[in-house]
């Protein structure tokens, strides 16, 4: 009996889920990133545009990069992430 | 002596201090010292967990020899620098909830007692303490001697000095204070780092004549400093693509990481972290290591690249305002060793003495155990520290990597693989703590094995044994408990 709700537990699912989330933020982190840095990087230093100051390139890859990360972080923490509890029911503690 | 900056290190020290008084005043209350002590009774909130993992996490490497790395190197390591903003999500979500729920049930105040619950295994607990302790300790020596260098270069007084003051200071609040005061102090700290960044940047770009200016400056002296390429083209895109996994998502591996991934209150308090710890990290980092880059049309001709920092914020700011930013780089390697600093005292003290010498230690007894480690390790690290190894970024690569390709998948598969079991994770430490070494010497001798840096090899083969291993000696699959493990501490 003690089996019951061994592999229900729903707080596991949310977590698990949660993880795949952290996964797929960070290979997007990764390609934004690569994509742009690589991407408008490569050619020759004399051919590159500025923005704001900022080589293209770089500008992109790290500093939009960057805003668009958090932005995505607080879209996925207020419509995505749900609230759990941490502690287990105490009552399930008396023997 | 420059008293204009000496005053705000000095206040910066005393509140410090204050909070290590405040927070064992606040133990007296508690009723397991060890888990207040070691992991502050798990009650912080959204803004002191952000603050702490960034603040533990950026050390003396981010931020004196990664600007100063700049520097010379120029845009391409300000590129190589924001894979760390990974760091920000991808610990909370990748350990996230599952780990908070496992430990509270384990009653895990430590890395390895998570292991240890999970694997049922000896070796496991003797081996990461022994990793813990081995790999944390160099990291430690590592800022002990950066923060030497930080207050002989501000002061002008002696390193010997310097070291000692350093390590006072740190001593007082970690070892009176334990975790709560850790975090607390993390959090000052990390504020101090975000404006202080903030300020020094805003100075160097104004210094420079605006950013058009110090680009067209940088693309007169060499090209190549506005490519991602680094200053002789020395950067591949392969090279700087694998520090995602030493400084991005590697760090899930790190025990200081993972140790504050269950120190927290509820749900509410690490989502809230995500979002403070993603926006703080990659400010920081961007900030700290553009600093660098643009330092140089600014102060030409810096030969010792950990000087950068503090030689151009005494260039270009007024001396209170630059003892003010200044404390950020002391801040950060102090918030880095105090966290440091208590988890080798906590491997020692509950993974190693109350694991197999004394089980049955009473309250007092472990609070005078612990407070008397969490010191004599201290000083340790600082008669070592008095003649210190060359490259201190070296060192902390060192212990990063070594630890992240110990650790990385006993943690995430200990969590998220039912069959992983006890041969698995002792197969993959060993290899993991075993191929970096391996590799890192290779490294050393012949350039990087296939283009990448030493930690990528490492992390993918100890996944594969980890896996092997783990289907040949196949076990049951593991079932967390269902409810809160008897307390047997006292």
């Amino acid at each position: 009996m003690k089996n019951r709700n061994i592999r229900n537990d729903s707080r596991f699912n949310v977590a698990n889920r949660e993880a795949l989330i952290g996964c797929v933020l960070a290979a997007f982190n990764i390609l934004w990133w690569y994509g742009f840095a690589y991407g408008m990087g490569s050619k020759a230093p004399e051919e590159y545009t500025y923005i704001l100051g900022f080589p293209a390139w770089f500008f992109y890859s790290c500093i939009v990069g960057f805003v668009v990360m958090v932005i995505l972080i607080i879209i996925v923490v207020k419509f995505v992430l749900k609230e759990v509890p941490f502690e287990d029911e105490e009552e399930v503690d008396s023997l | 002596m420059n008293w204009g900056v000496i005053i705000p290190l000095l206040i910066f020290l005393v509140i410090v201090l204050l909070v290590g008084i405040w927070a064992n005043r606040k133990m007296d209350g508690s009723t397991s010292f060890i888990s207040d002590y070691f992991i502050g009774s798990r009650e912080f909130g959204g803004l002191v967990l952000a603050m702490t993992m960034v603040a533990t996490y950026g050390s003396a490497s981010s931020f004196l020899g990664g600007p100063g790395a700049a520097y010379s190197i120029g845009l391409g390591w300000v590129l190589l620098a924001m894979t760390q903003v990974a760091t920000g999500y991808f610990v909370l979500l990748i350990l996230g909830k599952k780990f908070a729920i496992v430990t509270r049930r384990y009653n895990a105040v430590t890395l390895i007692d998570f292991l240890k619950e999970r694997y049922q295994s000896k070796p496991v607990v003797l081996l990461s303490a022994l990793s813990i302790i081995l790999f944390l300790f160099a990291a430690m020596a590592a800022q002990w001697v950066g923060g030497a260098y930080l207050i002989q270069t501000l002061t002008g007084i002696s390193y010997t000095s310097a070291l000692f003051i350093f390590t006072i200071s740190v001593l007082i609040y970690v070892t009176i204070g334990g975790f709560r005061a850790v975090a607390i102090t993390d959090t000052i700290q990390g504020v101090v780092m975000f404006f202080g960044t903030l300020i020094l940047l805003i100075a160097v770009i104004i210094a420079g004549g605006g950013l058009s200016n110090i680009f067209s400056d940088l693309v007169a002296e060499n090209p190549n400093l506005v490519t991602p390429y680094g200053q002789d083209g020395q950067l591949s895109s392969l090279y700087v693509s694998s520090f995602w996994i030493l400084v991005g998502v590697g760090v899930v591996a790190l025990p200081q990481v993972a140790v504050r991934a269950m120190s927290y209150r509820d749900s509410k308090s690490m989502h809230r972290a995500l979002i403070i710890g993603t926006v703080v990290v990659g400010f920081i980092m961007l900030n700290m290591h553009l600093i660098g880059v643009f330092s140089r049309p600014v102060l030409p001709g810096i030969e010792v690249a950990d000087q950068v920092i503090p030689l151009v914020a005494l260039d270009v700011l007024p001396p209170l305002l630059a003892g003010i930013v200044l404390a950020a780089p002391l801040a950060a390697m102090m918030s880095t060793v105090d966290s440091l600093l208590l988890l080798v005292s906590s491997s020692v003290v509950k993974d190693v003495y109350i694991n197999f010498m004394k089980p049955r230690a009473s309250n007092k007894h472990v609070k005078k155990v612990s407070m008397g480690v969490t010191a004599i390790i201290g000083i340790v690290a600082f008669i070592l520290a008095i003649n210190p190894p060359e490259l201190l970024i070296f060192l902390n690569l060192f212990a990063f990597g070594g630890l992240e390709a110990a650790f990385i998948w006993p943690i995430v598969l200990g969590l998220y693989w039912k069959f992983a079991n006890k041969y698995g994770a002792i197969a993959s430490m060993v290899t993991g703590i075993g191929a970096y070494i391996g590799i890192h010497f290779y490294n050393e001798a012949f350039g990087n094995l296939l283009g990448v840096h030493t930690v990528t090899i490492p992390v993918f083969l100890s996944l594969i044994v980890f896996v092997i291993i783990s289907v040949l000696f196949k076990q049951e699959a593991y079932e967390f408990p269902t409810k809160p493990l008897k307390k047997v501490q006292k």
